[in-house]
């Protein structure tokens, strides 16, 4: 039997089942989100696949009951954890008026909902992470014990706002986590066309914080990552950068061709790396899943998934002349 | 009734708001300890300390940003731009987020931080110190632009900013800052944004204009009522979303239109008000929409020669306003 590694994080053998479900979940809708784009049926996906683990992981080291997390647009696993559910993201993928995100006003993969502290976001890249650093200030003005979590891609972490957001937090000494999901490619320029230093999590020793990378594709090793952060920023001392490194194994969206720019081998090399069958294979190794519970586990996930993509393709779009509302608060 | 500066009116809306909400806050560059360039916040950081007062690094994106995360929890930031020319780095944050957050979230959430910056020409400010900058923002939908002219506006507008749900940018005019000063009651009293204001009544022409240039047309229309003419003035006050009601009873009311700007001409907020105009009063007017502006160069240059050029001032209000008379 494989050595025990989560009892050490304080993670009992239902928490890490339940974060393999939950990241399986978020394999599975986005899964079948590429279906119905290429069945013509949603016009539109950009894919959480591979960087499940991270985002599962990171999300679990958080408290649900109060951080708030600024997601970016592939965080399926971000979302799932902190609340939103199969058929919110169907909603959300076919328009229709129940998304909860935005009834149908935004592209897929702009999350929001106030009631879990998924706070809304936009398609220009980074924007969000002065939005983090402005939740923890405020948190921190009102007296309250919250973190704020905030990610984005190795490609945004050339942004200003990701710089003018880290030097503030770093100055005021605000609990934010900036997590960088670096999978390898800002659609179609590579990790080297966009750093010139070895790693994102170097930038962090430039905003007085600490700096950290880990494997993506590890939950357990994201997951102490975070929940370290967390711990640090409740204490009073401050933001931390984390690095987390995978490999996005789909096109950038459905309306990329990756075979462009980069080479098969190596996408194929990248998915013995996937974080769907190598976490799988530590729970089975750990004696905490067998082909039977494994079996189980798809089968519900598969029968959340198909219930959420019939619901959502049923479900009424808005009225067209529902555009013109919600521009400013109704007198 | 205290006769206090334009400046005064907008620490005292600022002070009366923090006193009475713990969730104003005041954040930018140089507002804590130096009490801002300008002194426009002065006091408040020894009244409200460090935390509700705050010195931010020199970043106008964070300035913007930050006030918006804090602003979706729930607090009510009230950020400074140093000039309104710096806000450019800000824009993003303001149109693609501020601006859209409630509609985008289909009014899950909501953004109701106040943006202020002093705007502006007539101080040897040269380019960037000069600026006016609402065209910029001015076709936003989710945003509301407040331009006030008078202290007593200044006030009763920068609190119903702050009380507002939704993002407020507040463009004060730095050269009125301390040239203007007016009554301003002690008691707290808020003024409608989206509604302009009739400043002078009058019979002959209409001139509508917002800001410094209020006064302008107010001292002109003293000089061509000794002359038996008689100007009605309307001060937008908000000038996006515009009030049109205001604008097509302002315009018909006379059928001759001055529409005054300090901004470059074209493209201007007066772009706007003179479509309204047209589309809805062919029939009241009398004379051709007449606009006086700046000239359409990128700003106004340093050297007093040149900024006198571009700058609107009373004498160059007063001849248009006779000369619209006498069409």
């Amino acid at each position: 039997m494989a050595e025990n590694r989560h009892s050490a994080l304080g993670l009992n053998d239902e928490q890490i089942l339940e974060m393999y479900k939950t990241m399986l979940l978020a394999r599975r809708i986005d899964e079948r989100m590429w279906l119905l784009n290429r069945s013509g049926k949603i016009p539109f996906v950009i894919s959480c696949q591979g960087q499940e683990a991270a985002q599962v992981g990171a999300s679990f080291a958080l408290n649900r009951e109060q951080d708030y997390v600024l997601p970016y647009y592939r965080d399926v696993g971000v979302v799932l954890t902190f609340g939103m559910t199969a058929k919110d993201l169907m909603l959300s993928a076919f328009a229709k008026s129940e998304d909860p995100s935005s009834g149908g006003r935004q592209m897929p993969g702009h999350f929001g909902q106030k009631k879990n502290r998924i706070v809304t976001g936009s398609s220009p890249v980074t924007t969000q992470v002065p939005h983090a650093v402005g939740i923890a200030l405020a948190g921190k003005m009102e007296g309250k014990d919250l973190v704020t979590f905030v990610t984005f891609g190795e490609g945004s972490s050339n942004q200003g706002d990701f710089h003018e957001g880290a030097n503030f937090a770093g100055v005021h000494k605000l609990p934010v986590i900036f997590m960088c999901e670096n999978n390898k490619y800002a659609i179609s320029v590579p990790i080297e066309k966009q750093l010139s230093c070895e790693r994102v999590s170097d930038r962090a020793i430039g905003y007085g914080m600490p700096g950290v990378t880990v494997d993506g594709n590890d939950p357990l090793e994201v997951y102490k990552a975070v929940k370290e952060a967390a711990d640090r920023g409740r204490r009073g001392e401050g933001p931390t950068l984390i690095e987390t490194v995978s490999y996005r194994l789909t096109p950038h969206s459905s309306d990329d061709d990756d075979r462009s720019y980069r080479a098969p081998d190596e996408v194929a090399e990248a998915k013995t790396k996937d974080p769907i069958i190598t976490f799988g294979a530590y729970l089975k190794e750990a004696g905490i899943m067998d082909d039977k519970l494994e079996k189980e586990i798809n089968d519900e996930v598969m029968n959340i998934v198909n219930e959420a993509t019939e619901y959502a393709e049923n479900a009424p779009y808005a009225p067209p002349e529902y555009a013109m509302k919600h521009v400013y608060a109704e007198q | 009734m205290a006769v206090i500066s334009y400046i005064d009116a907008v620490t005292m809306a600022i002070r009366e708001e923090m006193e009475r909400d713990s969730k104003v806050f005041v954040l930018g560059e140089d507002v804590g300890r130096k009490g801002g360039v300008f002194k426009a916040t002065q006091g408040l950081y020894e009244q409200f300390g460090e935390q509700r007062v705050i010195d931010t690094p020199l970043a106008e994106s964070a300035i913007a940003g930050v006030g918006i995360g804090a602003a979706l929890y729930g607090m009510r930031p009230i950020a400074e731009m140093q000039f309104a020319d710096f806000i450019m780095p800000a824009v993003n944050q303001i149109i693609s987020e501020a601006a859209r957050i409630r509609y985008r979230s289909n009014n899950d959430w909501n953004c109701p931080i106040v943006i202020r910056a002093p705007y502006g020409g007539g101080v040897h400010g040269a380019l960037y110190h000069s600026q006016s900058v609402e065209a910029v923002f001015a076709n936003q939908p989710g945003l509301k632009i407040v331009m006030p002219s008078t202290p007593y506006d200044v006030k009763g507008l920068l609190k119903a900013a702050i009380r507002d749900d939704d993002p407020v940018l507040f463009f004060e005019h730095k050269r009125a800052y301390r040239l203007i000063k007016g009554e301003v009651p002690n008691d707290d009293y808020v003024l409608p944004i989206g509604k302009a204001d009739v400043k002078r009544k009058g019979e002959d022409i209409t001139v509508i204009t917002y800001g410094l240039c209020v006064h302008f047309a107010l001292q002109a229309a003293e000089k061509l009522a000794a002359d038996g003419i008689s100007a009605h003035i309307l001060d937008l006050r908000t000038v996006y979303p515009l009030d049109k009601e205001a604008i097509i009873e302002a315009a018909a009311k006379t059928g001759k239109v001055l529409l005054i700007t300090e901004d470059n001409k074209e493209g201007s907020i007066m772009s706007e008000v003179s479509a309204i105009i047209a589309e809805h009063c062919l029939f009241e007017l009398d004379a051709p929409i007449q606009r006086l502006a700046g000239p359409d160069i990128p700003a106004m240059p340093y050297a007093p020669t040149m900024e006198k050029f571009f700058m609107v001032n009373p004498e160059k209000v007063e001849q248009a306003m006779r000369e619209l008379a006498e069409f």
